[in-house]
C-alpha cells in the first residue's frame, strides 16, 4: 500500500528512459553496472538492519521491556543474548559474519532460527504475491492501453475514476470488507488460512482448497495494484499516440486495431516494464496486511508477528529478506528492459 | 515568498517588487484556473469541511466522550440509528466522536509527514541535479535505494525501534516516502539548469547557494506543491497502515486505530459494519479529495500533462 504509496508519475518512467544513456555498449558493460547497483543497495540494506535496530535512540532491550514486565536480571540476560553487552564495532562484526552465514539470529517468540522461520514462510508469500502479480499486471496493462486508445470515451473516464479510487482505498481495508462481506454475511469463502483443517496435502482436494482460500486475498492485492499498472500503461501510450509513425501505419492503410496492437503499444510497453517491476516492491508491502487480514501464513504474517512481539531478531530478518527480493526483482528489471528495447542494446 | 515581501524597501518598483507582482499574478491566475475545474474544487471544498470538523473536535464533542471510564450506561457494538449517528464501539464509545477526533490525527500526521519527506526530497533532489560528476551519481544511488526499497517495510522498521509516539509516525513516513519527490525534482532542475538565465548568473559569478536558491528553487516550487497534494493522500494510507499493524500511538485516536481496534475484535467477521466501513470510508474520501485537488493543481502547473 505504500508505494502504493507513490503516485504514478510520467516524470518517472520518462526519466528512467533518459537514463539509460547510449554509451554503454556490451552488455557485459551494462550487466556489470546493474548487477554492481543491485549489490551496493544490498549493502546499504545489511547495513540499515545493522544500524536501524542497534544504533537507533530506541535500545531493543529497552522497548521490548516497555511492553512486558521485566527484571532487571532478565534484561541483561536479553543484552548478552543480542550481543549487546560488546562494543559496536565487535557487534557489528559479528553481524556480518552471521548474516553472510544465513545466520539471522533466534526468533524472540518463537524460539527457533529466523531463517528456518522464513524459509517456511516464503513459499506461501511468492504464491499469494506471484498470482496477484499476473492478474494485476496482465489486467492493468490490457485495461490501460484500452483506456488511452480511446482516450476521453467513457470507458476511459470508468477506467480511470475506479483506478483514482482503488489508489486511495488502504490494502487492509479493503481486505477487511472483502472479508466481511465475501467471508462473513455470504461465506462462500474461507475466512483465513491458506488451509482446511484435515486436507491431505498433494491431492487434488488440496489444490481446490488452497484456491479458495487464495481468492479473497488475491483479489485484495490485485484489486490495488492493478490500477497502478493501467494509470502508467495510459499515460505510457498516450505519449506515444502522437508520434508520427502512427500516422505513417494508418496512412498505409492499417486498420485501427491492428496500428494499435503491432505499432503503438510494444513502443508503450517499455517504459511500462521497468515500472511494474518497481511497483513490486508495493505488491510484497501490499502483502504485510494482506496476509494479516486473512492470516495468510506468509512473510506478511510473520512481520506483524514480530511487530507485535516485539520479536526484533524476525523483524530485522524479514526486513532484509523483503528487500532482497526487491532489488532482485529489481536487477531483473533492468535485464528485461534491456531485453525488449533494441535501442538501449545496440546503442 | 514572505520574506521577499517583508525586505520589500519603500523606493517605487524595485526588482523585487516587480518580482512579487509577478508572482502575485500568477497565483491569481492559478486560482482562476483551478476554479474552472470542478472535481479540484469538489475535493477541495470536502477537505475544508473534514478540515475544519477536525479542528472544532473539542467544541463539538468534549475529549470525555472518549473516556471510557464514564461511559459504563453505553451500549456496546450498537449499530447506527438516531440516537449513535454512526454506532458504538466495544467499548461504547460513540463511533462519530472517534471518527472526528481520529481526523485531528490522521491529517496532522499526513500533513507533517509530507511536509518532511518534501523538504528532504526536494533538497536531495536540487543536490543531485546541480552537482554534476561524482557527488550527484552518488546522490542518486541513494535515491535508487530509497525509491525501489518498499517504504511500508521500512516505515515498519522504522517505528518499531523507536520510542512509540504520533512523532515516530511521521518521521518513519517522512524519512521512508522522499524518493519519488528527489527524482522528479531532479529532472526538473535538469531541465531548468540548461536554460539560458541560469548560464548567465553562472557566468555573472554566482555560487551554488545562489543559484540554489534562487534560480532552481522558485523554478520547481510549483511543480513540488502540487505533488505535496497527492503526497498527503498517501501518507495518510501510511498512517492508517502503521496504526493498522499496532505501531501507531495507542492513546491518540486516529482512523487507522479505530480500523486496528475493529481487527482487534474480529468485527468484520461478527457484523459489525459500521465500526469497519465509515473508518475506512473517510480515509478512502480524504484521500481521493488530495488526489483530485493535486491533480487538478499538477496539470495547471505542468501543462504536457493535460492530456492525461
Amino acid at each position: 500500500m505504500t508505494d502504493t504509496i507513490t503516485p504514478v508519475n510520467a516524470e518517472v518512467h520518462d526519466e528512467k528512459l533518459a537514463e539509460e544513456s547510449p554509451t554503454r555498449s556490451s552488455f557485459l558493460g551494462y550487466f556489470g553496472t546493474k548487477l554492481g547497483g543491485a549489490l551496493i543497495s544490498l549493502v546499504m540494506v545489511v547495513l540499515l538492519g545493522f544500524f536501524a535496530f542497534r544504533v537507533l535512540p530506541g535500545d531493543p532491550v529497552r522497548r521490548i521491556a516497555q511492553e512486558r514486565p521485566m527484571s532487571p536480571e532478565q534484561i541483561a540476560e536479553l543484552r548478552r543474548q543480542y550481543g549487546l553487552d560488546k562494543p559496536v564495532t565487535q557487534q557489528f562484526l559479528d553481524y556480518l559474519v552471521n548474516i553472510f552465514t544465513g545466520n539471522l539470529g533466534e526468533s524472540y517468540v518463537y524460539r527457533t532460527p529466523v531463517s528456518e522461520l522464513i524459509g517456511q514462510y516464503l513459499g506461501p508469500t511468492l504464491l499469494l504475491t506471484g498470482t496477484s502479480a499476473i492478474i494485476a499486471i496482465a489486467l492493468g496493462l490490457w485495461l490501460g492501453q484500452r483506456a488511452a486508445w480511446r482516450n476521453g470515451s467513457l470507458f476511459d473516464k470508468i477506467a480511470t475514476g475506479t483506478s483514482l479510487t482503488l489508489w486511495s482505498v488502504p490494502t487492509f481495508w479493503l481486505a477487511l470488507i472483502l472479508l466481511m462481506i465475501f467471508g462473513g454475511t455470504l461465506r462462500w469463502f474461507p475466512t483465513g488460512g491458506m488451509v482446511s483443517p484435515g486436507v491431505e496435502p498433494g491431492t487434488f482436494d488440496y489444490v481446490v482448497d488452497v484456491a479458495r482460500h487464495m481468492v479473497l486475498p488475491v483479489v485484495t492485492m490485485v484489486a490495488v495494484v492493478f490500477a497502478q499498472y493501467l494509470m502508467v500503461m495510459r499515460a505510457s501510450l498516450l505519449e506515444e499516440k502522437s508520434s508520427d509513425y502512427l500516422t505513417t501505419a494508418r496512412a498505409k492503410g492499417l486498420r485501427d486495431d491492428l496500428v494499435r496492437r503491432r505499432h503503438a503499444v510494444p513502443n508503450a510497453l517499455l517504459p511500462t516494464v521497468t515500472l511494474v517491476f518497481m511497483h513490486i516492491g508495493g505488491l510484497v508491502a501490499g502483502a504485510v496486511t494482506v496476509e494479516t487480514v486473512f492470516s495468510w501464513p506468509g512473510l506478511g504474517k510473520l512481520t506483524y508477528e514480530a511487530i507485535s512481539g516485539p520479536d526484533m531478531p524476525l523483524l530485522q530478518g524479514t526486513f532484509v529478506v523483503f528487500s532482497t527480493i526487491i532489488i532482485v526483482m529489481n536487477l531483473i528489471a533492468d535485464l528485461i528492459y534491456r531485453q525488449l528495447d533494441p535501442r538501449v542494446r545496440r546503442a | 515568498m514572505s520574506t521577499t515581501e517583508q525586505a520589500r524597501p519603500v523606493a517605487p518598483m524595485t526588482t523585487r517588487q516587480v518580482a512579487s507582482r509577478r508572482r502575485r499574478a500568477s497565483a491569481a491566475k492559478l486560482w482562476r484556473e483551478f476554479r474552472a475545474s470542478a472535481s479540484g474544487m469538489s475535493g477541495l471544498i470536502f477537505l475544508g469541511v473534514v478540515i475544519l470538523l477536525a479542528i472544532l473536535a473539542p467544541v463539538i464533542a468534549d475529549r470525555s466522550m472518549l473516556d471510557v471510564t464514564q461511559l459504563t450506561d453505553q451500549p456496546r457494538f450498537a449499530p447506527p440509528s438516531w440516537e449513535h449517528p454512526m454506532g458504538t464501539d466495544h467499548q461504547g464509545r460513540e463511533l462519530w466522536v472517534r471518527m472526528i477526533w481520529g481526523a485531528r490525527t490522521s491529517l496532522l500526521v499526513g500533513v507533517a509527514a509530507t511536509a518532511m519527506s518534501m523538504i528532504i526530497g526536494t533538497l536531495v533532489g536540487m543536490a543531485a541535479g546541480h552537482f554534476t560528476g561524482v557527488a550527484g551519481g552518488v546522490i542518486m544511488r541513494f535515491v535508487d535505494f530509497f525509491l525501489v526499497l518498499p517504504s511500508l517495510v521500512l516505515a515498519i522498521v522504522l517505528s518499531s525501534v523507536l520510542s512509540r509516539g504520533v512523532l515516530t509516525i511521521v518521521i518513519a513516513i517522512g524519512v521512508t516516502s522522499w524518493a519519488a519527490t528527489a527524482r522528479l525534482v531532479r529532472a526538473q532542475t535538469l531541465a531548468v539548469e540548461a536554460r539560458p538565465y541560469v548560464e548567465r548568473s553562472q557566468v555573472l559569478g554566482a555560487g551554488h547557494w545562489h543559484i540554489i536558491g534562487k534560480h532552481l528553487f522558485p523554478a520547481v516550487l510549483p511543480l513540488v506543491l502540487a505533488n505535496t497534494t497527492l503526497t498527503v493522500g498517501s501518507a495518510i494510507i501510511a498512517e492508517s497502515t502503521l496504526a493498522f499493524l499496532g505501531l501507531g500511538d495507542p492513546t491518540q485516536q486516529s482512523w487507522g486505530t479505530i480500523l486496528k481496534d475493529s481487527m482487534d475484535v474480529s468485527a468484520a467477521t461478527s457484523g459489525y459494519w459500521w465500526y469497519v466501513v465509515i473508518p475506512g470510508l473517510a480515509i478512502v474520501l480524504v484521500v481521493l479529495a488530495f488526489t483530485l485537488v493535486g491533480r487538478t493543481f499538477e496539470a495547471i502547473v505542468n501543462p504536457t500533462l493535460r492530456s492525461r
